[in-house]
């Protein structure tokens, strides 16, 4: 960290990592990721084109400035047909992304062939612009992108609204007024500035990674737009200052790559741990609905036999035996045995005494009281929505069983009291109405 | 012709030519689908993956075997091929930032392998990555070695597509009735980009990525704007396909180089890279295609 060159490298990549953590973001959002990509394989004819044209004319071909210039240019260009094409034609974006990346890179090779017949066409220094090195910053060029990211930062910060709009409803957009092409052309124009820029000072595959990875990442810890840039920010700063880091501490690596795959391990501990979208949040969530909806099963399922047996009309024995509950739905033993367990767990469901099936093993059930008034809700839930899809869905009363079924768990409190109204339920109280369709036995499998 | 006395046209340029073409055909195939399934950008992504198969075939093996190496190579395509839909389905990321993820990391994990082996030999991407087709053709076989590797691809490819050309279609346009008929759209897929990757690993080695990268997508992209029906547009990939192969190299080695020589007398250009100018061709047979297309829109309004 003494050494002035370490600090430079930490700074300017860090720095970089910013405003393409920002930038990213809105690509990301855009479905426009691989731009990036495109538009640094589409600087190589600019930069060729600027040094034929300069070395010929004036004898300055490797001026930075101007090849720069060339690069802008025919990035700007490169990017223009990538949003062109899908307007004016019926491709899409990927391929209009594959056709200028090819064509504008296959152009550059010819172009450079040619360079390299010149005499002064020592090429070594043109293709330093496609496999940069981060480690050979220099002082200039950290405080290029020191004022790239504070120019981002500030349109970032004026267009914010206008931004957000474009980002998730153009169309939206156009009828407040906002020219959604134009800020798309300011957006994109960004992205030009930030990978000439970055082609330049750290190589392609570091501003190309750096575009992509960190608001990629970003993308699974939060949903709002703002927490996303801010974190995409920092995510990106971050995998720039770690690798840095360990490319300090292992100096035979390219610190370009290091950098990639500290941004890569950080994108995978996100997809595995983000709060928002991470795989074990999602799978946890996933496990919590299907157990409530099995649960919910349960609880109907004894219900309705205790319906069809005149248990509840009688107020007679409510013990439940096993066959019976098993002949309700079409659900395996195992997994009946695992629900019955987990019940009565949940204090849902009883065992009850001195009552057993000896010949085949089986206890009897009953629900507790919790159980019972679940049981009830349920069933209710599940009878009204079925006599909605009856009387406005013109469902016919056969059907509407499996259709209910599928939508009962995720029924809230305030579409029910709308249902209620709608049916005229309070005729019912808080009763379960009757079956609006003939319950049947399913077979056990 | 007329500019057929200004260039001295030999056997190899003849070489050139015919495996510029038959590769360009070879490539444009599996193309057009991958284009109907936006999958463009695939080509691009498979280019830089492969660098860590290379690498680490290498380190394995310690064979610089040119078989061992296109074997890492494929398998690192098809590798990218799986993390890209694994983290596209499971984590929910828009597919072009997946494969962007994907192709990123593999190329810098790539980087520090190659590093890690050049410790033992000196080991060049740049040799698998951009190979030349004009020095491939150099040979001392009757018919050279990389003319008939690209005749044998694009005959499996155009067996494979009228083979599986319903499955193909169905899978391409209405993956949901795929589905229903039992075609396995996902399979579809799988299979298709399986086969891109090792025509494009195949060809990467014989002649440059770049060359490759072009072909898949912009002969398809330009055949799919002039037709509304698949076989016309498969039909029409193919001739421009070949074309661009056989006027790239014409413009690599008389039109480019002529051009400059006008322009800038004081430097004699001989020629230029016949896979950049069989690229550029392909663009500019595009970029007509667009031309024509809205002019004919303009008429009809």
């Amino acid at each position: 960290m003494q050494d002035y060159n370490t600090r430079i490298v930490f700074l300017g990549t860090s720095a970089l990592g910013v405003v393409s953590g920002v930038i990213g973001t809105f690509l990301l959002l855009r479905k426009r990721s691989l731009l990036s990509d495109t538009v640094s394989h589409a600087t190589l004819p600019g930069i060729a084109l600027s040094y034929l044209i300069f070395e010929t004319l004036f004898g300055n071909g490797k001026s930075l400035p101007l090849l720069l210039l060339g690069a802008t240019l025919t990035g700007l260009i490169g990017m223009g047909l990538v949003v062109l094409i899908p307007k004016w034609t019926r491709l899409k974006d990927d391929a209009a992304l594959a056709i200028v990346l090819s064509v504008l890179f296959g152009l550059g090779i010819s172009l450079v062939t040619l360079i390299q017949q010149m005499p002064t066409g020592n090429s070594a220094g043109l293709e330093h612009y496609i496999y940069g090195k981060a480690a050979s910053m220099t002082a200039m060029d950290t405080h290029i992108i020191l004022a790239i990211t504070l120019v981002v930062g500030l349109i970032t910060f004026l267009f914010f609204k206008e931004f957000t709009v474009l980002c998730f409803d153009t169309a939206f957009a156009e009828s407040q007024g906002i020219s959604a092409s134009r800020l798309d052309l300011i957006l994109m124009a960004l992205v030009v500035v930030v990978t000439v820029i970055g082609l330049q000072a750290v190589g392609l595959l570091l501003v190309v990674a750096m575009l992509i990875i960190p608001s990629a990442s970003a993308r699974f810890w939060s949903e709002k737009l703002m927490t996303n840039l801010i974190l995409s920010a920092i995510l990106g700063a971050a995998s720039a200052f770690i690798g840095v880091f360990l490319s300090a501490l292992f100096p035979k690596f390219p610190a370009g790559a290091v950098i990639v795959l500290t941004a890569t391990t950080i994108f995978s501990l996100s997809m595995f741990l983000g709060t928002s979208r991470g795989l074990l949040v999602r799978y946890l969530a996933h496990c919590q609905i299907t157990r409530r909806i099995n649960s919910q099963h349960l609880l109907r399922a004894c219900y309705e036999c205790l319906e069809t047996s005149g248990a509840i009309q009688n107020k007679s024995d409510t013990s439940l035996s096993y066959e019976a509950i098993l002949s309700r739905r079409s659900w395996n033993q195992a997994e009946l045995k695992r629900l019955l367990r987990q019940a009565q767990n949940d204090q849902l469901l009883e065992q009850v005494e001195g009552k057993r099936d000896e010949q085949r093993g089986e206890n009897f059930y009953r629900l507790t009281d919790s159980g019972w008034g679940q049981a009830q809700r349920v069933v209710r839930n599940h009878r009204l929505w079925e006599m909605y899809l009856i009387e406005y869905a013109d469902v016919a009363p056969g059907q509407v069983d499996r259709d209910a079924d599928a939508i009962e768990h995720i029924l809230e409190p305030q579409l029910m009291s709308q249902l209620e109204d709608l049916l005229h339920a309070g005729r019912y109280g808080l009763r379960v109405p009757t079956s609006p369709h003939k319950l049947e036995q399913k077979a056990a499998t | 012709m007329f500019f057929l006395d200004q260039i001295n046209w030999t056997s190899l340029d003849s070489w050139i030519v015919l495996t510029g073409a038959l590769i360009a055909m070879a490539c444009a195939l599996p193309g057009i689908f991958l284009i109907l399934n936006r999958n463009s950008m695939i080509g691009d992504g498979i280019s830089h993956a492969i660098l860590p198969g290379i690498a680490l075939a290498f380190l394995l093996t310690g064979s610089r075997d040119w078989f061992v190496i296109l074997l890492g190579a494929a398998t690192a395509g098809i590798i990218t091929i799986a993390l890209t839909r694994l983290i596209q389905n499971f984590g929910q990321v828009e597919s072009g930032a997946a494969l962007g993820v994907v192709f990123c990391s593999l190329f810098a994990l790539g980087l520090i392998l190659i590093r890690v082996a050049s410790d033992h030999v000196d080991l060049n991407p740049d040799c698998v990555l951009h190979g030349s087709i004009e020095t491939a053709v150099v040979d001392f076989r009757k018919v050279p070695l990389v003319t008939t590797q690209s005749a044998i691809m694009l005959l499996v490819n155009l067996a494979l597509t009228l083979l599986f050309y319903k499955e193909l279609r169905i899978s391409a346009f209405d993956p949901s009735l795929a589905a229903t008929l039992g075609f396995h759209p996902e399979l579809m897929r799988y299979c298709l980009t399986t086969l891109t990757s090792i025509t494009a690993v195949m060809a990467f080695e014989a002649v440059g990525s770049i060359l490759v990268i072009a072909m898949l997508i912009v002969p398809g992209a330009t055949a799919l704007l002039l037709t509304h029906k698949l076989h016309w547009a498969l039909l029409l990939t193919l001739l421009f396909a070949a074309l661009s192969g056989i006027l790239g190299h014409v413009l690599a080695i008389w039109g480019l180089p002529q051009f400059f020589n006008q322009l800038i007398s004081s430097i004699e250009f001989s020629s230029a890279s016949t896979s950049g100018m069989i690229a550029t061709t392909a663009g500019i047979l595009f970029m007509i295609a667009l031309g024509i297309v809205k002019i004919r829109q303009c008429l009809n309004l």
